[in-house]
């Protein structure tokens, strides 16, 4: 679901300052940079309303980011729907007891972190993150969230990379702007 | 109870000395409205800067605390021996889970700054990406990240930094700020201000202008305040670090 097909004035905007960086990482990848999205307060501002409208009042009591872009995303939202700031981290980040899940990256693992006693069992739970790509790290955290008994009501990102391919499950739980 | 004309004498000389004179030493973490430490400023800009010094000298002369200090200050969550032996991990998470604690945090840096001029929050990876967009937003300042090695994409210029043991880098876009602009360096804590010196020194390498550096703790022992000199720092609440 995205709500570019519903052509609110602020998307477009939005869109052309996201800026692409060819072959970053790696050759062939063409690297979707939000960074000048954030050197523009009204397009900036314009990406979180748009977020908050659609979540403000809808009882959600956590938001989870997943490092480190969701954390740029997630809190500003939070902040203005009331609800709590969960950072999903690298291993070894968070100090203190964590809850760990496990994903398949293209090549090898990695590992997504969250702190025991952030979530509770019957919170309202959205994922941020500036982008979803294969929607590997998305899973995690839905998982992470899922484990301790949160009700994961969306995943909320910027952008979408549509042509990779996003297994149908959690798109259909997944909206972008 | 110190008189305003001492104060006057914080702000403009050495802040260290009256500074440590007053953090009390019987509790863990100090839970004072932090001292104020704005430099004379010789730019254009001072008629700015001296508005806000003399507030800020009736803040601290009225030696109250700001209500919302202590609530801010008791979701802090320390962590002993993390990340090794010996530290007491200052642990911001819980913060965020306070509703009304973080907007507090974020309310006493932007009531500070919005009058202030600052075109740019510049936020240091990774909990410095989680206070200073919201800033950025009220205030309706660009938010501008300082990140590890290779994680921008595109051209960034680099400062290297000591660690205890080695050095690290922090990188900035290049083009992401105008020289001129007026800035605000963005932490959760500031240990040594090693990190921060670095983000002050891109900055100010593109000629920006380094308003001050704000951040959410600070730990006095480290002496970061002096490392950083003569250029400002706010802070909420101070702790014990090791």
């Amino acid at each position: 679901m995205s709500a570019y097909t519903h052509q609110d004035p602020r998307l477009h905007g939005i869109k052309t300052k996201i800026r692409v960086v060819p072959n970053f990482p790696k050759s062939g990848i063409m690297f979707q940079d939000i960074t000048t999205l954030l050197l523009d307060p009204k397009a900036f501002k314009d990406t979180i309303d748009l977020f908050v409208e659609r979540y403000k009042g809808k009882n959600i009591s956590v938001v989870a980011g997943i490092e480190a872009r969701g954390f740029i995303f997630g809190p500003p939202i939070a902040l203005a729907i009331g609800a709590k700031f969960v950072p999903l981290r690298k291993p070894k980040k968070l100090p203190g007891k964590v809850i760990s899940q496990e994903y398949i990256l293209e090549y090898g693992r990695d590992c997504l972190e969250m702190h025991v006693g952030a979530v509770e069992t019957g919170d309202r739970a959205i994922v941020v993150d500036d982008l979803i790509a294969t929607g590997g790290t998305l899973c995690a955290a839905m998982d992470l969230l899922e484990r301790v008994g949160a009700e994961v009501v969306e995943c909320a990102c910027v952008i979408e990379l549509p042509e990779l391919k996003v297994h149908t499950y959690i798109y259909d739980r997944v909206v972008n702007v | 109870m110190q008189s305003s004309s001492s104060r006057l004498l914080l702000c403009s000389s050495k802040p260290n000395s009256l500074f440590g004179s007053a953090v009390t030493p019987t509790l863990p973490s100090s839970l004072r409205f932090p001292p104020l430490s704005l430099t004379i400023p010789n730019s254009t800009s001072s008629s700015i800067r001296l508005r806000s010094l003399r507030s800020s000298v009736t803040e601290m002369a009225s030696q109250d605390q700001d209500p919302r200090i202590a609530r801010i200050s008791s979701a802090i969550r320390v962590i002993p021996d993390f990340p090794k032996p010996g530290i007491m991990f200052q642990d911001i998470t819980t913060l965020l889970l306070d509703t009304k604690a973080f907007k507090d945090t974020i309310d006493l840096f932007v009531e500070r700054y919005r009058d202030q001029n600052i075109s740019v929050v510049a936020g240091v990876e990774a909990r410095g990406f989680i206070f200073g967009p919201p800033i950025a937003l009220a205030i309706g300042a660009k938010f501008v990240p300082m990140r590890k090695p290779k994680k921008l994409p595109g051209e960034v210029i680099s400062e290297e930094y000591s660690l205890e043991y080695g050095t690290d880098k922090i990188e900035m876009h290049v083009g992401a700020v105008q020289p001129g602009e007026r800035a605000l360096v963005i932490d959760d804590l500031i240990a040594t201000g090693g990190t921060l010196c670095a983000a002050i020194k891109l900055l100010e390498r593109v000629e920006v202008t380094v308003v001050e550096c704000a951040c959410v703790i600070e730990l006095p022992e480290l002496k970061g305040r002096e490392r950083l000199g003569d250029r400002s720092l706010f802070v909420l609440v101070e702790a014990e670090g090791a």
